[in-house]
């Protein structure tokens, strides 16, 4: 899998409440609805400013705070194709996977907001085209691509009926 | 070599050795979905085929994030999630119980040793059991309820000893929130953390809930402590199971062992709006503040509402403060009513809400205003997390709490015990 977009910058600790506050996702299960309100209490104009294929780029903790799987749910459904940063907490990590949002761990301090990217996520690289620098990936845990190459936990237990990691 | 708490917890349940950074399937004991995570949980289910779940014993549904509903929405999820548990013969606690994690130990379905999964990230509040208990999200809780497994990196361990006794006027809360400020928010990522020490020997099971709870405000993905007489008097109390208390070994490995003297330690606060953004309260004293809340799943159990009662009691609330309190579940509003802690909360001034999450969640019961200052004994004090994204949450104690809702501003709580 491969994409290329814009950089949207983002700093520490980026929690899940940021992402998609709790005022909204308690009350539906409609994701497109819920992607209007992404990142809306650190930047309320953010869903409009994303075109198609862009990227998050935060920087260390990103997605710390609640369990609510609605956070990669609503970046997803936003249109944004990975998430970039220098280290996830450990829900939001497992919950992209699970729901098929790549999330990317490298080193963002060589990414600025507005940068061209083009993230190879086979290959473990990330190109920053602005800088003309590639940027080391550390590659997903083996469990992890497997369940992303079933296209998420659903799919995976759908296809073998529980866990086969 | 020797193990840690959740090496050996992982170890019995995946039928291995299990050393930290190895990948294990194990099998769990209890899981738990609330109404924030459920409805998309059960979505998941239906995705991966799922006809019923593993064992209808070992899973309960709990609607207390949004609750009584305060919406059309809200409602139609509320009614998703009662029907699922009726098809599915699985326990629901309906509005008024509590909150998840008062509910779930009170229930009896955790005892040391187990291994709990839940759809809140704040599971790991059962660590204080000597449970190995975490947070997931709504797939891999569905993934739980079709097999009854889960897939777990063994961590690594951090160790906190705490040396000596909390001084007058300073509560776990403090403790707690003194360990995130001095590790971060990422400090224990990926990591489990052991609490060990006198200083939390000493502690009652509902102070000792307090810490285990917010061990995920520094990341971690447990937040462990042994069983010792306290936790077996609390167990014979609610519980009818038999279990086997976990050790580490005296030998087992750690990321690393931190060492406090809580001697002393003065009360603390977390500033808006990070957890690890904490302070002695003496930096923060005189902050006005306009809504006090007593309750959660950090500090709504009945030790924190006498906590406060004893310092609210022959004086009232300041008239620019609203006093929010909601008990953290319908036993301890019982115990709190029996005992007449609730009554001296009342006639200080406090609204008194639905047993669950209260406001803490931002969806309902008491959100701020634009540029108004809450202290609260939540664990969460980021921006928008009680519905506005202008106002400022501070976190403290109950104690805390309750001198500042007298007072109006942030206040020492040992201005009022003698």
């Amino acid at each position: 899998m491969k994409f290329e977009g814009n950089t949207h910058k983002f700093g520490n600790d980026v929690n899940t409440d940021y992402i998609i506050a709790g005022r909204y996702k308690f009350k539906t299960l409609d994701m497109k609805e819920l992607a209007k309100h992404v990142m809306e209490d650190l930047d309320p104009d953010f869903y409009h400013k994303i075109n198609a294929g862009d990227f998050i780029v935060g920087g260390s903790n990103f997605g710390c705070g609640s369990s609510r799987e609605q956070a990669p749910l609503a970046i997803k459904h936003a249109d944004i194709s990975a998430v970039l940063a220098k280290s996830f907490a450990r829900i939001f990590y497992r919950n992209a996977i699970n729901t098929g949002l790549p999330v990317v761990e490298c080193d963002t301090d060589l990414i600025d907001a507005g940068d061209e990217l083009e993230v190879d996520l086979a290959g473990g690289n990330v190109i920053n085209k602005t800088k003309g620098q590639t940027i080391p990936a550390k590659p997903l845990p083996p469990v992890m691509i497997k369940i992303l190459n079933d296209g998420g936990l659903a799919p995976h237990f759908k296809k073998y009926g529980g866990f086969n990691l | 070599m020797g193990q840690t708490i959740i090496e050996k917890i992982l170890s019995k349940h995946s039928g291995l050795t299990a050393k930290a950074n190895d990948i294990v399937v194990a099998q769990v004991d209890f899981i738990m979905g609330q109404d924030g995570t459920s409805p998309l949980a059960i979505r998941a289910f239906e995705n991966m085929d799922g006809k019923e779940v593993f064992d209808p014993q070992k899973v309960a549904l709990v609607i207390d994030h949004s609750s009584p509903s305060p919406n059309d929405g809200v409602s139609a999820l509320h009614k998703l999630m009662r029907e699922f548990a009726r098809s599915k013969g699985v326990h629901l606690y309906d509005i008024g119980e509590g909150v998840c994690h008062q509910v779930v130990p009170e229930s009896g379905k955790v005892s040391p040793g187990s291994l709990v999964i839940g759809a809140d990230s704040h599971t790991c509040t059962y660590g204080a059991l000597n449970a190995f208990s975490t947070g997931v999200g709504s797939t891999d809780l569905a993934g739980g309820l079709v097999s009854g497994k889960m897939w777990f990196k063994v961590p690594e361990t951090i160790k906190f000893v705490c040396r000596g006794k909390l001084p007058r006027g300073v509560y776990s809360k403090d403790l707690i929130l003194y360990l995130i400020g001095n590790v971060t928010a990422d400090g224990a990522t990926y990591k489990a953390t052991e609490f060990t020490g006198e200083a939390i020997s000493c502690l009652s099971m509902d102070a000792r809930f307090t810490i285990s709870n917010m061990a995920i405000e520094m990341g971690a993905k447990a937040g462990l402590m042994e069983a010792d007489d306290t936790t077996f008097t609390w167990l014979d109390r609610f519980s009818d199971t038999e279990f086997e208390p976990v050790k580490a070994d005296l030998d087992a490995t750690y990321a690393e062992i931190k060492e406090f003297d809580v001697s002393d330690l003065e009360p603390q606060i977390a500033r808006p709006h990070t957890v690890d953004n904490v302070c002695p309260i003496s930096e923060v004293v005189g902050t006005p503040i306009n809504q006090a809340v007593l309750g959660t799943c950090t500090n709504g159990r009945l030790e924190d509402l006498r906590a406060a009662a004893s310092i609210l009691k022959n004086r009232k609330v300041h008239p620019d403060v609203r006093f929010v309190v909601a008990p953290a579940s319908k036993l301890i509003y019982l115990e709190a009513m029996q005992d007449g802690t609730l009554q001296t909360l009342i006639e200080a001034g406090a609204a008194v809400v639905t047993p669950g999450c209260g406001p803490c969640v931002g969806t309902h019961n008491g959100v701020p205003s634009d540029g108004e200052n809450v202290i609260s004994t939540a664990n969460r004090n980021f921006k928008g997390r009680m519905g506005n994204s202008k106002a400022f949450i501070y976190l403290g104690s109950p104690v805390t709490v309750a001198a500042s809702a007298i007072t109006g501003k942030i206040t020492d709580p040992r201005d009022f015990i003698k």
